[in-house]
């Protein structure tokens, strides 16, 4: 996969076919420190040690239609080929961590790609679980918590046409405003 | 979350949508599903899910559900749709790109008529 944004579509995927019901996704960019890390973290029905370990490895699923599992191993390689890595924290009946690491500026690094894509798409096709999604990039914070809105909409569904235009702006909108902070803070550095 | 847009506006939204919901005599509930397991996210499975959400604000279908589900098994047939509109059964789609995904909501989705030449016909 080209992007990053896909891959934590892919885990994130893994997340609710566990069962999980809640999901939160993390973004922190730190361009200072040089790193980009990724967290996927849920309370579905989790893994023991030994799963945790040949999960990482490709030739291991618990699914019955396919023989290979190829999201987290391919995940894992990339981010390995950059510098980084990939941990999982997992126990049974409890949920899962898992933990994505990259240098930022490493050649090889993919693009993060379209992550509000993937939040939005997320959030809208499996509306029965509670996300949150988190950015952060130098010092600025994007928080979405999907439970205010939800609240609000009652059972009016998330895919009714004025909703998804509302939510799809709320997370660019919350994206750009750290983005943004982002660039005054490097237009201020490279001023002083 | 920082007040970038307010749930006020989200109030007024709801408002509409249900006075929309009251308003519709054909209460035909259709669902659109659209596999999203590695396979089908390698075969642009994303792609499909957003073109079929875009189709829905840019032609403003109110009370479609698209809802996502892992792996299908059949990986050579991904990206795959599968629309369900009211009590018919259920009809499933093999490779369905942008392209035909937005055909697919033109003709099935609104216009009741399923694309047959693109049914995945043993499912
Ligand atoms: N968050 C999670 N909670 C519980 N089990 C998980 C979680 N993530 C992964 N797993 C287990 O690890 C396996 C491997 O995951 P991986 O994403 O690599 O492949 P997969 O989901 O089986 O197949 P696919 O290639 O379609 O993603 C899963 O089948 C599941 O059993
Ligand atoms: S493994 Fe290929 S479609 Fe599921
Ligand atoms: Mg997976």
């Amino acid at each position: 996969m080209r992007e990053i944004a896909l891959h934590l579509l892919d885990i994130a995927e893994n997340s609710v076919a566990a069962c999980a019901r809640d999901i939160t996704i993390a973004v922190d960019e730190d361009a200072r420190k040089d790193r980009l890390l990724m967290i996927v973290e849920d309370n579905g029905k989790g893994m023991d040690e030994d799963m945790v370990a040949r999960v990482v490895d490709p030739f291991v699923t618990s699914r019955t239609t396919r023989k290979v599992g190829l999201g987290i191993p391919l995940l894992k390689a990339a981010a390995e080929g950059c510098n980084g890595y990939l941990h999982i924290n997992s126990a049974v009946g409890r949920g899962t961590r898992l933990e994505v690491e990259f240098q930022r500026s490493h050649i090889d690094r993919m693009p993060l790609g379209d992550l509000i894509g993937t939040w939005f798409e997320l959030l809208v096709a499996w509306p029965q679980i509670h996300w949150i999604f988190r950015y952060r990039a130098s010092g600025g914070e994007f928080l979405f918590d999907d439970a205010p809105i939800k609240k609000e909409l009652g059972d009016v569904s998330l895919s009714e046409p004025s909703i998804l235009t509302y939510l799809r702006e709320t997370l660019q909108e919350g994206v750009k405003s750290v983005q943004k902070s982002q660039e005054d803070i490097h237009a201020s550095s490279q001023i002083a | 979350m920082p007040a970038v847009k307010s749930l006020d506006e989200l109030r007024k939204l709801k408002e509409e949508a249900l006075e929309k919901r009251r308003a519709k005599t054909t209460a035909g509930n259709i669902q659109v599903t659209v596999a999203m397991g590695t396979c089908g996210i390698a075969a642009g499975a994303r792609e499909t899910m957003r073109a079929i959400l875009d189709s829905i604000e840019a032609d403003n279908l109110s009370g479609v559900v698209v809802k996502q589900t892992g792996c299908m098994g059949m990986c050579e047939m991904e990206p795959i749709v599968q629309v369900e509109v009211g009590g018919a059964p259920k009809v499933t789609y093999g490779k369905v790109n942008t392209e035909l995904a937005r055909r697919i909501m033109k003709e099935h989705v609104v216009g009741g008529h399923v694309v047959n030449e693109l049914v995945i016909p043993a499912y």
